[in-house]
């Protein structure tokens, strides 16, 4: 256990010197107050909108913006230690492969984790400050929650990716190409599969297929709430057949553990 | 004699075709140094990695302080172990101090003692002056202190370095070895992993010899010299053609050389005895072989060997 500590320690500490808790805070900060006071200006008023409008235009740029920055914190942690051949000596310390991973996961896991929390937990209390309701609190906490889960889920991910491959560069590019399978391609193909195909799937079966992207779980926890008029696409649809919120942050942290496990497995399978 | 601390039994690697280790036997003892010596892709790392437990043996045994270095059970024996890799880049963005830290840690020391120890083996090996600084502003001497260091955590009782003088000047060399005799006399083992080999003699107890997977020789400098039969240099000044003229000692000279004689180890003295017994020898100068000479020639035995073989292996194949 203090092997994974002091692993994570160190990760964090990282985290800390190479300015990346501040800038992803900033990002957040930045990103959420913007759209909080800006988020009507398309239709002509500036200040504070609905909470389920805010809400609703946080998730989606956030959606994109998570995992990104968690595949761009992670990529490198194996092969990085690994072209360095610092991996190989700390096989050969009293720490066995899953206390290394897990203390690694445990440390990028706060960085993302802390940003998240500060940078949109800001702007919550600008809101409330603005609107003086305490609603503001269960809607964000449950945005905040769901956006590190996201941000563990794909610091997982990009765990399999960093130890999958040999060349730092080719993880970086299998990490792009994640994010873009992930993030965009994912709904493109659903919403192909809706439109294109006549009676292609149910809408029992969409939902179902959307479990398999934690992107869409993500949005589908933070939309099926929201008055209809704000979302649209393939969620809408999916939104019909709702998913109790438990079954959704059930289905979001099994995206984080079950890459996590597979990294761990992988990782044990690996030869140095 | 007591148990060996490291003993491999006929382990050998294999990575599909390829065989990295060949049918390896070798023991090591308690306070024994042994030098591993062979060129590029030799086996030399893939041997440190099999003691180290970092990989398994594909075919027999490999035991380190009498259990399986990648079994379970052998976890706490790692914190005894210390390891210098042949290429290590630490983490640049951290200081000195705070790299040697971490790993202090990670060898078990608590955070009282770990930031003490730190010091202490930075101090050590020369670097306290640039602790606070960032390891990427490191010369590679430097760095390789740093590793060192970093191998020397927790008094080990089983050392493997590999490649351990590379790039240090010859100052930190001494400073080194003189630390690696001191371990020994502390009852330490010691491997050292090494392309030759200058200076190196001294300071180890045994050699091993390994070429493409395989050992092409072991045993003490003196074992390897007599198996190895290679002739005694002496060179007498002052002599001036008295050698050629003596029936005896004229079978000796060089055709190169006409001062020196090659004599072969069991007739070291009786040559010498009759050189010294000339009139006008003024010095005289003698030389056995060095383990450079001895690696070289196991070395071009065993090319000369796996050439007489490849064509008929060929043919049978």
């Amino acid at each position: 256990m203090r092997q994974i500590f002091t692993v994570a320690n160190k990760e964090f500490h990282d985290g800390l010197r190479n300015r990346w808790l501040v800038s992803i805070t900033l990002i957040f900060a930045l990103l959420s107050v913007g759209l909080t006071y800006f988020g009507a200006a398309a239709s002509g008023a500036v200040g504070v909108t609905s909470l389920s409008t805010t809400v609703a235009s946080l998730a989606s740029l956030a959606v994109f913006l998570i995992p990104l920055i968690a595949l761009l914190l992670s990529y490198d942690s194996f092969v990085g230690e690994q072209e360095s051949g610092t991996l190989l000596l700390l096989l050969t310390y009293p720490i066995s492969k899953s206390q290394l991973l897990l203390g690694k996961f445990i440390g990028q896991g706060s960085i993302i984790a802390l940003a998240t929390l500060l940078g949109f937990g800001a702007s919550a209390i600008l809101l409330y400050f603005q609107l003086g309701d305490t609603d503001i609190f269960s809607a964000f906490g449950l945005f905040i929650v769901s956006a590190i889960l996201l941000g563990l889920s794909f610091t997982a991910i990009s765990y399999l990716i960093s130890l999958s491959v040999s060349e730092k560069s080719k993880a970086a590019g299998f990490a792009l190409i994640t994010w873009f399978l992930f993030a965009l391609a994912f709904d493109l193909a659903l919403l192909a599969l809706l439109v294109g195909v006549e009676d292609g799937v149910t809408q029992q079966g969409l939902t179902q297929l959307m479990m398999l992207n934690p992107t869409d779980i993500f949005r589908l926890v933070n939309l099926s709430g929201l008055d209809s008029s704000d979302v649209n696409g393939a969620l809408a649809v999916a939104i019909n057949a709702s998913l109790s919120q438990f079954q959704l942050i059930s289905a979001l942290i099994a995206w984080v553990v079950l890459p996590l496990t597979l990294a761990i497995f992988i990782f044990k399978k690996k030869t140095l | 004699m007591n148990t060996p601390l490291v003993s491999l039994v006929e382990a050998g690697i294999s990575y599909g075709q390829l065989d990295a280790l060949k049918s390896m036997t070798m023991s090591l003892n308690e306070g024994e140094v042994l030098g591993l010596f062979g060129h590029n892709g030799a086996g030399k790392t893939t041997m440190m990695k099999l003691i180290l437990g970092v990989i398994s043996p594909t075919s027999g045994k490999v035991e380190v302080m009498g259990m399986a270095p990648d079994s379970k059970e052998a976890w706490h024996c790692r914190s005894k172990v210390g390891y210098l890799p042949e290429n290590v880049s630490f983490y640049d963005q951290l200081t000195g101090l705070e790299v040697l830290t971490y790993f202090t840690k990670l060898k078990g020391f608590t955070n009282k003692y770990a930031k003490k120890q730190a010091m202490d083996l930075l101090e050590q090996v020369g670097i306290t002056h640039a602790m606070k600084r960032q390891v990427k502003t490191y010369s590679k001497g430097m760095r390789q202190r740093l590793g060192l260091a970093q191998a020397f955590i927790g008094e080990p009782k089983l050392l493997l370095l590999d490649e351990p003088t590379v790039g240090l000047d010859p100052m930190a060399t001494r400073d080194f070895y003189k630390t690696v005799d001191q371990l020994k006399s502390n009852g330490s083992s010691i491997i050292l992993c090494s392309h030759v080999l200058p200076g190196v003699e001294q300071h180890i107890d045994r050699a091993m010899i390994l070429s493409s997977g395989q050992l092409l020789a072991m045993g003490t400098l003196a074992e390897l010299r007599q198996q190895a039969a290679l002739p005694v240099v002496i060179k007498p000044s002052g002599l001036n053609g008295t050698v050629a003229q003596d029936t005896r000692l004229k079978g000796f000279l060089t055709d190169a050389c006409q001062h020196t004689l090659l004599v072969p180890e069991e007739e070291k003295l009786t040559v010498l005895k009759q050189l010294l017994s000339l009139d006008g020898l003024n010095d005289i100068h003698v030389e056995s072989a060095n383990l450079e000479q001895v690696y070289q020639h196991f070395l071009s035995q065993h090319e000369l060997l796996t050439n007489e073989l490849s064509p008929q292996q060929i043919k049978g194949g």
